[in-house]
């Protein structure tokens, strides 16, 4: 029988020919990853239940990025249990400071993540790596420990829900754009347990950062895991990544489908999500005069040199607001390198922004940019949660490098072309 | 399993955040956790809720953060369960893997409020309203697979008695 891409990669890590919505599987896990929030909990679960050797040394990976650098005593403790364990088990994709970043940055760039793999991590934004065309989803810590013991999960399979993305992007539109639109469309639960399928002629020209982007989001929809049938733009990134085998798979033409929905990109202006949900998305020319505190650029959903670029092409000769804090934290130390050899760091330098080390720092109220009450951060990530950048009274608007460069230029919402 | 308890009630989408905020998770230690809990939906939720309380949500109740230290923080505030309207993905599955009981009823958040005392009745599927007018409410059933790992007592010790057999 015909089946989507999802189920295709959910069966192929069973012994089964072939898997449907709706069942209950056991799958073979090629890479499960922790970080310093999620590990240390899944590592004492691991303990507690009598494990003494994971499953495969070569597939777990763990990355301190949350609050690491170490931002304070208590995160010194969490990131020394994960170290400590990563030694203990000879863990080989373990990621000290100076080679570690953005987990679902890094893991893409070093090759770790490849398409056909089924990878779950303890963080929400791991359905990221459906951008390689891999079925890739978040779990919780105890899911973590029993991945690291067994190599093997339980698993519904979910539905899927396909995205068409019909026509041409306008000038400054990014997948940002299209998901947070996207979001705005469904709502937070809109795909709630569900597979959502990316595809369309506008998704075909994407590059994969911009594929990340989207795929990173799709848990903000409520989506069990986002993904993209790969294609010769997968095939030019992990060629020169990869070092064991991987697969294509596709959606079959007539494989079912819980929903179709089309979705007219010409139509789409750059986006901006108000606070508190990431589904209050709206056109920037409709955001209306609301003066801005802060920018972030950065997070696993865009600290990647594309991103980088696009903020630096707006920045470029021009300086943040009086008063502005603008905030630029490339992803990974590669991202972070290659900016630097671009000169993008003068540009940077030069608008009046700092440049942070990668760390996921302020997305989830960490550091590196706290928000006091009242105050009001545009950031390039991808929640905007009461109380998610510091205090419960400030307020986060979730856009792409675009807008949020040129809004700290302009001091308040803005999008390129109102520059 | 049974639970008789005073309901607290809150709205759709109450984010892992609104649950357990992220500045909080330089630990993982259930008591430092369970002082924050709720605090960014109530931030006096700590101070009036008791021991064996429950809580009730609307729509995708523990969207966001994939943390457990949700599912953590509520059980060590010593909430008996949860029910709301609907869950997300990685909450559910955190819930049952931890030991969290969670009920989907779509009905009982349109007729209780804060203070109202709800019986649950796990095993026979019902809730009622304690000196409610209205018949039971039906829990939308768990599925048998989810019945086993509560009965093992959570992922870790369903996979150890797998491995015995």
């Amino acid at each position: 029988m015909s089946m989507t891409i999802t189920e295709k990669i959910l069966s192929r890590h069973t012994d089964l020919d072939e898997v449907h919505p709706g069942m209950l599987i056991n799958a073979r896990v090629d890479i499960a990853l922790g970080n310093d929030i999620t590990a240390p909990i899944a590592i004492d679960v691991f303990r507690k239940s009598g494990g003494k050797e994971v499953f495969d040394r070569e597939k777990i990976v763990l990355v301190p990025d949350h609050f690491a650098p170490n931002k304070d005593i208590e995160s010194a403790e969490q990131c020394k249990i994960m170290r400590d364990f990563a030694r203990e088990h000879e863990i080989t994709h373990y990621f000290e400071v100076g080679e570690a970043g953005v987990e679902h940055a890094l893991l893409p760039e070093k090759g770790i993540v490849l398409p056909g793999d089924l990878v779950v991590g303890a963080d929400s934004h791991t359905c990221t790596y459906g951008a390689l065309g891999a079925f890739a989803t978040g779990v919780g810590s105890t899911d973590l420990a029993a991945a690291m013991l067994t190599g093997e999960l339980w698993f519904k399979v979910p539905e899927t829900m396909k995205f068409v993305y019909h026509g041409k992007r306008r000038p400054w539109v990014s997948g940002k754009d299209l998901i947070l639109h996207t979001i705005g469309r469904i709502g937070v639960d809109g795909a709630l347990y569900r597979a959502m399928e990316f595809t369309g002629e506008a998704i075909r020209e994407l590059t994969m950062a911009d594929r990340f982007t989207m795929a990173n989001m799709a848990v903000e929809a409520g989506g069990k895991n986002g993904i993209f049938i790969p294609d010769e733009v997968t095939e030019a990134y992990v060629r020169e990544r990869a070092e064991r085998k991987y697969e294509f798979y596709s959606s079959d033409p007539d494989a079912l489908y819980h929903s179709v929905i089309d979705i007219d990109v010409e139509k789409i202006e750059p986006q901006v999500a108000f606070p508190h949900l990431p589904s209050n998305a709206r056109g920037i020319s409709e955001a209306g005069d609301v003066q801005i505190d802060q920018s972030i650029i950065g997070s696993c959903t865009n600290g990647r040199i594309e991103d980088l670029r696009v903020a630096a092409s707006i920045l470029k000769g021009r300086h943040a607001a009086h008063g502005f804090r603008l905030i630029i934290i490339p992803a990974t130390p590669a991202v972070y390198r290659q900016a630097m050899h671009e000169g993008l760091f003068d540009i940077f330098l030069d608008a009046g922004a700092v440049i942070s080390l990668p760390t996921c720092g302020p997305c989830l109220g960490g550091y590196m940019g706290i928000l006091a009450k009242g105050e009001r951060s545009v950031a390039t990530t991808n929640r905007n949660f009461v109380g998610r950048m510091g205090h419960p009274g400030s307020e986060v608007y979730l856009a792409g490098p675009a807008v949020a460069a040129a809004t700290a230029v302009a001091g308040r919402l803005a999008g390129p072309e109102q520059l | 399993m049974k639970f008789r308890g005073k309901i607290w009630k809150f709205g759709d989408n109450i984010d892992t955040d609104a649950i357990i905020p992220a500045r909080y998770l330089n630990t993982w230690d259930p008591q430092a956790l369970a002082a924050h809990c709720m605090e960014d939906a109530d931030p006096l939720f700590m101070k009036k809720m008791r021991p064996g309380d429950i809580l009730v949500g609307g729509e995708n109740f523990g969207c966001g953060s994939s943390r457990e230290h949700a599912p953590i923080a509520i059980k060590a505030a010593g909430i008996a369960c949860v029910v709301a309207k609907s869950f997300a993905r990685i909450f559910y599955r955190n819930s049952f893997n931890m030991g969290l009981p969670i009920f989907e009823s779509r009905e009982l958040w349109g007729l209780v409020e804060d203070g109202a005392e709800i019986e649950i009745d796990a095993g026979g599927g019902v809730i009622r309203i304690v000196g409610g007018a209205t018949e039971p409410l039906h829990i939308q059933p768990v599925p048998p697979f989810m019945q086993e790992l509560i009965a093992d007592g959570g992922l870790m010790n369903h996979i150890a008695k797998g491995k015995a057999k």
